[in-house]
């Protein structure tokens, strides 16, 4: 097929952009999970 | 999460579906050849980017307006999918471009307006980093947000305002213009996969945010 590298370049770099921007927000929120958490001990425990 | 899981299974369905279709269902363009089918990938992302950046200025002027914390959650939540799509566009663009046009990039009216709302998204998301108080950073990069949507309409009409390197409208752009009708039914269902990867990325990313709020409120507690 002509031009295959650039439309396989595309399209990977493309769904790359994708794919690390889903599993960044995936890792925020698995972060924030862990300080939810990690707070309400602490506010637990202060009460 | 029943609800998340159906929406993430029918997006992926969706993409995969529109991917298959742009490669075996549409015939081949005359004169670009293979390297057109991008064009259902490129195309459909801009679309998506700029409705995210719609909902953006829609959440930065309720904010404004009413001053609930919710909308400047959807505000900054849409301007990073926004961004995200706009950075596709941004990529595909001069990897198509190159064979067809026999350069990476142009100074022209499309591509320097898509160019400078990327940054201003980007300076919108900075600017949140550079304010502690969250009610200031919310009415300032919600103002800021409001001035930075005034470069999406300039993307759109760019090509049919005046003329530049990038294609006249193919979709919408009036006699003359068109695609052929499988391209278009193909076009117009990669723009409904896009849209719902763009949902599904702005429900995980308001979540974030909503989350942060949570974690803020603790913090205030835990501090008193």
């Amino acid at each position: 097929m002509k031009n295959f590298d650039s439309i396989f370049a595309a399209y990977l770099l493309g769904w790359a952009v994708f794919f690390g921007y889903y599993l960044s927000i995936g890792k925020r929120l698995s972060t924030l999970r862990a300080d939810i958490e990690r707070l309400k001990s602490s506010v637990g425990r202060g009460k | 999460m029943a609800k998340r899981a159906i929406l993430g299974f029918l997006t992926l369905s969706l993409v995969v579906a529109a991917a298959f279709a742009s490669f075996y269902v549409v015939p081949m363009e005359r004169t670009m050849g293979p390297i057109q089918r991008i064009f259902y990938f490129h195309a459909a992302s801009a679309w998506a980017g700029m409705t995210a950046f719609m909902i953006c200025f829609v959440g930065n002027l309720l904010y404004v307006l009413r001053r609930q914390q919710k909308w400047d959650w959807l505000g900054v939540s849409a301007a990073e999918v926004g961004l995200a799509f706009t950075t596709i566009v941004l990529i595909t663009g001069p990897i198509w471009a190159r064979p067809v046009w026999g350069i990476w990039w142009t100074w022209d009216w499309r591509l320097t307006s898509t160019f400078v709302m990327w940054l201003l998204y980007i300076s919108y998301l900075l600017l949140r980093t550079l304010i502690e108080e969250p009610d200031r950073r919310a009415l300032l990069s919600a103002l800021f947000g409001i001035f930075a949507f005034l470069d999406v309409p300039l993307v759109y009409f760019s090509i049919r305002w005046w003329r530049t390197q990038h294609p006249q409208p193919v979709v919408m752009g009036g006699p003359g213009s068109g695609l052929e009708p499988t391209m278009r039914k193909v076009f117009f269902f990669s723009v409904l996969a896009m849209h719902l990867l763009m949902i599904l990325l702005l429900s995980e990313r308001y979540k974030l945010e909503k989350m942060g709020g949570e974690v803020e409120d603790l913090r205030r507690e835990a501090e008193a």
